[in-house]
């Protein structure tokens, strides 16, 4: 576990509003999350704020987590479900400058935990609000780039579009071939992109116990999962969902039931196959788990020992 | 490797230092600043302003320095800073009737009252380097020396003919817009307000929807890209979009801004802005209710920025075709792909995330495509010898 | 003596009450039926409950026109939202982004505020219902989004036909407007997704 020390606010910085957001803005935020609690998996329009940050780089989950955030929170932010990659490093850092947040990496401490393409493998509790960056919030949009006929397909729940494309993919590949940003239908009524997420994912959204929060800051998206709310990948009857499955665990702490990333290790082709979720990997380590490379990663220095 | 992303805390910190250095170049040669890009570089300057969406000449200097030039880059500071910015109100509508005008062309009249006033331009430079501005000082930007006179020889301020004709002579007060002469003649489509004439709407505020009025599709035109719009606007002329436009003017000039405030009820003059100010005439065929009549494509940008209004006026015209009952078969004149497209801040935003890490996605893409071509050769291998492959 | 001197004060600390107050009223819609009190510290003006006036304050702006039963309206309520919202007052209960009644006053129904359209049904009205009490009164089960098999509730004070209107609107689904059910410093949220049952 890593406390972040938050940075101390240079007197020589523009004063800004608490979380960087005026309270207006966040007062018009605050209203659009409680219709899409209100209307699961609807997207609702938002007045999304030039932030200083890149469109594409989160800057609707940052709307979203200063909108809600305040003193008594705990932040975790996870791109690629690692705590310290770079635009995870870069999206906590603003939080602790501008809101001088408390940061952890640890799963069960966190109150809010912004999120880029993955769900952590410690399963989720009541009372936690995931904050997901969205970059494409309409599932519809592939089939259809025309955004006035999209909100007519959902208006009319008329998602007969939706359902030809996966079963051509059926009848191509045999199989489904979407392998993250899944389309999953909400409550019975709404499709819904689940984010970029892979569908390894996807059935951790089910019923989940934490609210779950979506913003697609370019497209001006804001959009909920209330917990204890049904979450469906789309299917058929003769082709079920699936996840994804790898044939070996995870090289560093054994895990089979986590989401595997590959690392290719040298030009020969050898890869070792290790978690995304770079703190449940850690906890499972510090708890004696122990993968079949891991002690040759940690004598090469490919694991450092300070995290353990 | 595993622990390549980790760490990420010092090498972001590490990348501003180098940014910094970068910025900064050699150091044996003077720093710029930003009152020399301001005034030195007030082109560049105008198209911070206009897609940074603030005007403050200053702030597009400061802008342009720190983004070393990178005019998206300089458009994004503007925003991310004019997000911050409290709102006092709007402003009181300009008249640009009322500009102190630098420049003012039309393409549609020989001469009309108050003149064709050419101005500051490039149009009849020659693009000929001015060698002469690589090394000496105090010379007039611009010159071509072809037209000059004294060929070769470097002009100073001071020399009378190189000076701006409006300085030798007053221009006419009365500069009527050419839209409006046309309009005395019942030729030009009327400009009128929305019923009750609301207050215009603010993208950067509301969200917008579809299909959009034309105050929010000005408002997306006057900060999209200028590329951009150059392209769409070009695309129009060039048969994407039906379009037989005239220059009716295009006008350069500083209006005043006046703004009512709410504790005093009464116009307060709160300066001077530069402005251009397009206005195209189009034709239009007429219909059941309407006779034949020309209709206007309009473009406004701060600074002098011609060709960002020119752009925007001819898909101003082209996004029009709903209003006309005209189809809507090219990109030009499609209000969502417009829209959507023109902001730079956004589009590059967009473009350059995906630099950013895919791997968890990627790893799902591999495994399916792995295990698909797996079981195509299983599946193929049995069918060897039974059957030929059917053709896909 | 002009209304501004009688006005009382809002949030000592608009940032931190807000933020406090919105997560309550978040988790509140977020899973209906569950109590959630509002931030202390707020002294709400005549006729309206500590909840009411802390979410009006939270949530309210001049984006936002607000609905009032006409005697709040006119009296120290209304001055103190427009005063510290910037809101407007509407007279029209289809108009308004946010309204309070009164549980057991017999009009507006339900049916008279705005419930958002096919294509953009958020844009409907969030309705605070002040009720006599959060408990004691007639149970009813709820079940939907947000909660995990079903939730009872029972707040007091409220009209006959209530539950009936409720119910109603949530058959209109993704339509319907949304209710946060307050009394004193507490409330309940029932957004339109929660379904009803009962033995009205």
């Amino acid at each position: 576990m890593t406390l972040h020390t938050p940075v101390t606010q240079d007197a020589a910085q523009p004063a800004y509003n608490y979380a960087y957001l005026d309270e207006q803005t966040k007062r018009m935020i605050r209203r659009a999350l409680l219709k899409a609690v209100a209307v699961p998996g609807y997207q609702v329009p938002f007045g999304s704020r030039e932030m200083p940050l890149a469109r594409g780089w989160g800057t609707g989950g940052i709307q979203i987590t200063a909108a809600i955030i305040g003193p008594q929170d705990r932040l975790k932010v996870i791109d690629q479900g690692a705590d310290d990659t770079t635009n995870a490093v870069s999206i906590r850092r603003f939080f602790e400058k501008t809101a001088n947040a408390k940061t952890t990496e640890a799963t069960d401490e966190a109150t809010i935990i912004q999120t880029r393409h993955r769900i952590p493998e410690a399963p989720l509790q009541a009372g936690q609000i995931m904050v997901y960056q969205v970059p494409q919030p309409e599932p519809l949009r592939k089939l259809e780039p025309r955004e006035a006929e999209t909100r007519k397909m959902h208006a009319w729940a008329e998602y007969g579009l939706m359902q030809v494309k996966l079963y051509e993919n059926i009848a191509r590949f045999g199989e489904v071939t979407t392998t993250y940003d899944y389309p999953v239908l909400i409550n019975g009524r709404y499709i819904m992109a689940p984010s970029p997420i892979p569908k390894f994912d996807n059935p951790k959204m089910h019923m989940s116990p934490a609210l779950q929060l979506f913003g697609a800051g370019r497209e001006k998206r804001i959009y909920a999962l209330p917990p204890h709310t049904s979450v469906k990948s789309l299917d058929f009857d003769d082709h079920p969902f699936r996840i994804q499955s790898w044939n070996e665990p995870c090289a560093l702490c054994a895990a089979a039931d986590s989401y595997l990333d590959e690392v290719v290790i040298d030009d020969q082709g050898k890869r070792m196959f290790v978690c995304s979720d770079s703190h449940f990997c850690e906890t499972r380590r510090e708890d004696g788990h122990r993968g079949a490379m891991l002690a040759d990663a940690t004598s090469s220095g490919l694991v450092g020992e300070s995290k353990l | 490797m595993y622990v390549a992303v980790k760490g990420g805390e010092a090498a972001i910190l590490a990348t501003h230092d180098l940014v910094a250095e970068a910025r900064r170049g050699d150091e044996a040669v003077p720093e710029i600043s930003v009152a020399q890009i301001r005034e030195q570089q007030g082109l560049a300057c105008a198209r911070v302003m206009n897609e940074g969406s603030l005007y403050d000449a200053d702030l597009a200097a400061l802008a342009l320095k720190q983004a070393q030039g990178d005019a998206i880059e300089a458009a994004f500071l503007m925003r991310a800073y004019r997000t911050t910015l409290p709102r006092f109100g709007s402003s009181e509508p300009v008249d640009t009737a009322r500009m102190a005008i630098r420049r003012r062309v039309s393409a549609t009249y020989k001469d009309l009252p108050g003149g064709q006033v050419l101005g500051p331009t490039y149009d009849y430079t020659h693009r000929l380097f001015d060698f002469a501005l690589m090394e000496a000082s105090n010379i007039m930007v611009g010159l071509d020396p072809t037209i000059s006179e004294r060929e070769g020889e470097p002009h100073s301020a001071e020399d009378a003919r190189v000076r701006p004709e409006h300085d030798a002579k007053p221009l006419d007060a009365h500069m009527p817009r050419v839209p409006d002469i046309l309009g005395a003649e019942g030729l030009m489509e009327p400009e009128e307000p929305p019923e009750g004439d609301p207050r215009p709407f603010d993208l950067t505020r509301e969200p917008v929807s579809f299909p959009a009025d034309r105050d929010v599709r000005l408002q997306a035109m006057a900060r999209g890209d200028e590329g951009f719009m150059l392209g769409l606007g070009y695309s129009v002329q060039r048969g994407y979009g039906n379009s037989h436009p005239f220059v009716g003017e295009v006008r350069v000039g500083e209006v005043s801004v006046a703004f009512v405030p709410e504790e005093l009820g009464f116009a307060v003059d709160l300066g001077d802005i530069t402005l251009t100010e397009c206005q195209m005439v189009n034709q239009f065929a007429g219909s059941k209710d309407v006779p034949p009549q020309f209709t206007r494509g309009y473009g406004l940008s701060f600074g002098h920025s011609e060709r960002k209004a020119m752009s925007m006026s001819l898909v101003d015209r082209a996004l029009k075709c709903r209003e006309f009952g005209e189809a809507a078969e090219y990109p030009a004149q499609q209000d969502e792909f417009v829209l959507y497209h023109s902001d730079n801040v956004e589009a590059a935003g967009f473009v350059e995330h995906l630099k950013l890490p895919h791997y968890v996605d990627f790893q799902g893409e591999l495994e399916l495509i792995r295990r698909i071509r797996r079981e195509r050769e299983e599946r193929l291998a049995r069918n060897q010898d039974t059957l030929p492959e059917a053709a896909e | 003596m002009t209304d501004e001197t009688l006005i009382g004060p809002g949030f000592a600390d608009p940032v931190f009450q807000s933020q406090g107050a919105f997560r309550a009223i978040l988790a509140a819609l977020a899973e209906p039926g569950t109590r959630q009190a509002v931030t202390e510290g707020l002294t709400p003006p005549n006729g309206l409950h500590a909840a009411a006036a802390t979410a009006l304050l939270t949530l309210a702006d001049y984006e936002t026109p607000i609905w009032l039963p006409p005697a709040l309206r006119d009296g120290a309520a209304g001055a103190w939202l427009r005063f510290h919202c910037g809101a407007a007052l509407v007279a029209e209960p289809g108009r308004a982004a946010f309204a309070v009644i009164d549980g057991l006053a017999s009009a507006p129904a339900l049916a008279d505020f705005d419930a958002g359209t096919d294509q953009f049904p958020d844009r409907s009205a969030t309705v605070i219902v002040q009720c006599a009490a959060l408990e004691g009164g007639e149970a009813v089960t709820l079940s939907g989004p947000g909660i995990p098999g079903t939730r009872t509730i029972a707040p007091a004070g409220l009209r006959d036909s209530f539950w009936a209107e409720v119910a109603a609107n949530s058959e209109a689904y993704p339509l319907g407007i949304d209710l946060l059910l307050c009394h004193a410093d507490a409330l309940f949220g029932l957004p339109r997704s929660t379904r009803i049952e009962g033995a009205f």
